[in-house]
């Protein structure tokens, strides 16, 4: 079932040719949550010692929001362009579509698209959040949870990057190190500015 | 019983599914089929096919469902070949 399913969405992103904008709304938004993490836990960092739990509500907050924001406004958007679109082939066709795959297409990958924009930013912000989340469960981490959580943001930056070079068929290495200095600069720019 | 052997359609569909995929979908409702599709001519958004199916039994309906569910429009009907098989 699961298997059908996911043969039905690839379908339909591929006879709109969605594909591309899923993909890119998942690095997009993916970068979003984890620079948004990697911000809200250095300022937790250079702020005086606040308790766990107010770091991971905080922390917690803002992924629900980014998730959230990002399922609605890409639902929203995405609605729009297909029904654009589809209104545009029916005018080609001089047909109605309504019956066809392309219909089905129109209204189901804006929610494909919204579930991929919604969700990375989301999970993303809970594997950077995991250090913080076991620590609170009364789990001994070897080192401070906060440093590791900052520490995965950057693994994840990083493999974001990675992805790209992959998609572009260039240096994986090169692309990597690009979205970790983005990463680097937004933690240098966070020093300068924050823990007053 | 009258039996469908072959036809031979005029059919405008959307670039996407392509040729191949809109292909497979056709053999696929046909059972036992060879489906022929030829790109007759390329517009911005469309293309137009000739597409020739021959099967044992042809259910024309279900091939005219599966062109519309693939978006596609059935123009003509081009050519025929039915026989008259004697029933069993």
């Amino acid at each position: 079932m699961l298997m059908n399913i996911y043969r039905k969405a690839e379908f339909l992103l591929n006879i709109t040719r969605s594909q591309g904008i899923a993909r890119r709304y998942f690095v997009v938004n993916g970068f979003d949550g984890a620079l948004t993490m990697l911000g809200m836990i250095l300022g937790f960092q250079l702020s005086a010692s606040a308790p766990l739990s107010i770091t991971i509500n905080a922390c917690l907050g803002a992924a629900i929001a980014l998730g959230v924001s990002g399922a609605s406004s890409a639902y929203i958007s995405e609605l729009a362009e297909r029904r654009h679109a589809l209104i545009k082939l029916e005018e080609a066709m001089l047909e109605d579509l309504q019956e066809s795959a392309h219909s089905e297409a129109a209204r189901w990958v804006p929610m494909i698209i919204a579930l991929v924009n919604g969700s990375a930013p989301l999970f993303i912000s809970l594997v950077i959040l995991s250090p913080l989340l076991l620590t609170h469960a009364g789990i001994v981490l070897p080192i401070s949870p906060l440093f590791l959580a900052i520490i995965l943001a950057l693994i994840i930056v990083f493999l974001l990057g990675v992805f790209l070079g992959r998609i572009a068929g260039t240096s994986w290495l090169r692309s990597g190190l690009q979205t970790l200095f983005i990463a680097i600069t937004t933690s240098v720019l966070i020093f300068l500015f924050t823990g007053y | 019983m009258i039996a469908v052997k072959r036809v031979v359609l005029d059919v405008l569909k959307p670039h996407q599914p392509n040729a191949l995929e809109f292909c497979q979908a056709l053999s696929a409702a046909v059972e036992g089929s060879t489906v022929r599709v030829t790109v007759i001519a390329v517009d911005e958004k469309t293309e137009s096919l000739e597409v020739s199916v021959e099967a044992t039994l042809i259910d024309f309906d279900l091939l005219q469902a599966v062109i519309s569910k693939m978006g596609g429009a059935l123009h003509s009907i081009d050519e025929v070949e039915v026989k008259n098989e004697p029933s069993i």
